[in-house]
């Protein structure tokens, strides 16, 4: 079904309008009570009071995080389901948060490591190894692996790389409670300077996905079709793993896991938009940083004053969604 | 001389045709996992000789060793031995019936329901000193609702004009995800020390098993056994498919729930006592099949043998790897089943 270029252009405005509220509604609510005006002034006369400190230092670093880590998810899943043709592929069922959580542990446990900066570089690599073993298990030789079988792959390296992760933390109790809650996926309690850090790549990431976007819309059609005209389809790949590393490991490296994001958006994007990559892209973005900041207003709300880690949230809001494509998938194929 | 045996007992009950060979084949699994029980007794912090193990066993020998073997090494052992037998048979049973050969207990998230029950369990009923407020008793209860809960969901969630195999593994790993994300929201909210007892038995592990444990496990394993080996010849119908078993009679739905039912049931006991041993489940039929070929009869007990002897070397390996610590058994069989599990994989792509 062909969409107007307008209608594609008002819903990815009205997208960025929505995440634009969501960070206001982000920075204002929660078990600090501020208001708008508070807000405001924090800006433009900060006078140190309880209220200011807590919207410059907690609550606007959570909220731009949030947005950031749900949007390079959210695009990273649009990528992996177009190279591999499945619409269950993202992040977390190809184990990449699985890898990354399993190599902030052993830096913690065998190297001592304690540095968030630290934990972020070291989710990278972790999702990295991940990302080229999984795709590196599709393409070993030119039959690949049915999109059922790269899933159920990407489960085994899941269910690996996680019992190995909670062997290393049975054998050091201290680390577990250090990383836990990293574990747990979060965008809360993470420093701005992590973000500072890890937006260069993810920005990078964007840039090249959206400068791709016409290949993919091409590839979509299938290797040969893609082949036949005249794309490279080998380097378009390699092109793929490389935004996904970026994307998926800069989101990892600040935020830890956080599942279904990758699942849910680019197939609702789809819904809404159509399959051309050049609209797809920016809305999946958009609606991923919506998704992952009303789910992290919400996990302020429903243990008061405890809260539920994001990773958690989004799980409970995204298995019915991966129940309904899965039915979906195991009948067509 | 004939190569098959056919075995009646009862008008209906039990039958199928005993092989020879697999006969043969079935006995020496047997004596390499008695040989894997005795080195396992005698290896640890330890070293208790197996001419000294034998008549600790019948109640003689050294009184050291006496209380090294009975009151430690062997309950736990027994658990490991009790906890393969029963992830083996649930596996066998479970791939019969979806006919696919990756199906097992941990990847569509049956041991996943038990562990978020268990850790629920373990987190709300234990008051602000780290006592448990209700018997220990309990908790296998907690695991067997937890593994029904999952199967129940994973089963109606999959269901859609009959039960797809692939359908089913997709929502257990989805399931199984889901499960995950529960298990840590609990805790979190949990204290950190029953966190940490929590992430030990999610991985798996049998140290410090009881003999009360093993005399409750014990019973619940044998029976579910002696039932599934009355279910064989409905499982060896079933894999035929939908049509041809339904041509021959058996009443689909009906066995369906059954087998569920007892895999669950196996899967909830072991999950009690040892946590999310995983991947013995897929390994064990697997490797069973390989030796004797896939008639249910004879395949429900190599996978126990080889089931058992999987999960007592795991426990050993974890044992003296990191001596004095105790790395957790399911770590091995994690690391020895997800490459096998890919190699699966892409046995299977060839073959298409």
């Amino acid at each position: 079904m062909k969409k107007s270029k307008w209608f594609s252009i008002l819903s990815i405005g009205s997208s960025f309008l929505l995440m634009m509220l969501l960070i206001a509604a982000s920075v204002r609510y929660g078990y600090q009570q501020t208001s708008f005006s508070q807000i405001l002034h924090s800006f433009t006369s900060f006078n140190g009071s309880n209220a200011h400190l807590v919207i410059q230092s907690v609550r606007i670093p959570r909220a731009l995080i949030a947005a950031a880590v749900g949007a390079s998810l959210a695009v990273a899943g649009v990528l992996m389901q177009t190279l591999t043709k499945n619409p269950l592929a993202s992040p977390s069922i190809f184990g990449v948060n699985a890898g990354a959580g399993l190599a902030v542990v052993i830096a913690v446990t065998v190297f001592n490591v304690t540095s968030l900066q630290a934990f972020a570089l070291l989710a990278f690599l972790g999702a990295g190894v991940a990302i080229v073993t999984v795709f590196g298990l599709g393409s070993l030789d030119r039959k690949g692996l049915s999109p059922l079988q790269l899933t159920l792959a990407g489960a085994a390296m899941t269910a690996l790389f996680s019992s190995v992760t909670q062997g290393l933390l049975v054998l050091n109790e201290s680390a577990l409670e250090q990383v836990l809650f990293w574990l747990a996926g979060s965008v809360q309690g993470r420093d701005i300077e992590l973000l500072w850090t890890t937006l260069p790549y993810i920005a990078i990431g964007f840039a090249l996905a959206l400068f791709f976007a016409p290949s993919f819309n091409v590839l979509a059609m299938g290797d040969d079709v893609a082949n036949g005209l005249g794309v490279k389809t080998g380097m378009l790949k390699v092109w793929i793993g490389i935004i996904v590393i970026l994307l998926a490991g800069g989101s990892v490296a600040i935020a830890g896991p956080i599942g279904f994001i990758g699942i849910m958006i680019p197939h609702l994007a789809r819904k809404w938009i159509g399959i051309d990559h050049r609209w797809l892209i920016p809305l999946s973005a958009f609606l991923g940083a919506n998704l992952l900041l009303l789910a992290d207003i919400m996990a302020r709300y429903i243990i008061m004053p405890q809260e539920i880690p994001v990773g958690v949230m989004t799980a409970l809001i995204g298995t019915p969604i991966f129940i309904y494509i899965a039915r979906k998938v195991g009948t067509s194929s | 001389m004939k190569r098959f045996v056919p075995i009646r007992i009862g008008k209906n009950a039990v039958s199928f045709l005993l092989d020879k060979l697999t006969v043969l084949r079935v006995t020496i699994a047997l004596i390499v996992t008695v040989a894997v029980f005795l080195i396992s007794l005698g290896l640890g912090e330890v070293w208790v000789p197996p001419q000294e193990i034998i008549p600790v066993l019948f109640g003689g020998g050294d009184p050291f060793n006496q209380l090294i073997i009975r009151d430690f090494r062997l309950p736990r052992i027994l658990i490991a031995l009790l906890v393969g037998v029963a992830l083996a048979v649930a596996g066998a049973l479970l791939q019969g019936m979806v006919r696919n050969p990756l199906a097992s207990p941990d990847i569509i998230g049956i041991s996943g329901g038990a562990s978020v029950f268990v850790v629920g369990f373990l987190v709300l009923f234990s008051d602000s000193n780290g006592a448990l407020t209700v018997s220990i008793q309990w908790l296998p209860v907690a695991a067997f609702l937890g593994a029904l809960l999952a199967a129940v969901l994973v089963y109606s969630f999959s269901w859609k004009n009959g039960l797809s195999p692939v359908r089913l593994v997709l929502i257990g790993i989805g399931l199984s995800m889901f499960m995950n994300a529960c298990t840590t929201l609990l805790m979190l909210i949990g204290p950190i020390y029953r966190a940490s007892q929590a992430n030990i038995w999610i991985t798996g592990s049998v140290n410090g098993s009881t003999w009360g444990q093993v005399w409750i496990l014990f019973p619940w394993v044998l029976v579910l056994f002696i039932l599934s080996l009355f279910m064989a010849r409905h499982v060896n119908l079933l894999e035929l498919g939908e049509d041809v078993s339904k041509a021959m009679g058996s009443r689909i739905s009906k066995q369906r729930i059954g087998i569920l039912l007892l895999s669950t049931g196996l899967v909830g006991g072991s999950v009690a006592f040892a946590g999310g041993i995983g991947f013995v489940g897929l390994m064990a039929p697997h490797l069973a099949r390989k030796l004797i070929g896939s008639s249910y009869g004879s395949l429900i007990p190599m996978s126990a043998i080889i089931g058992a002897a999987l999960v007592m070397l795991a426990d050993l390996i974890g044992r003296l790897i990191a001596a004095p610590l105790e790395v957790p058994a399911g770590v091995f069989t994690a690391a020895i089943g997800a490459p096998y599990f890919i190699y699966l994989l892409f046995k299977e792509r060839s073959r298409k």
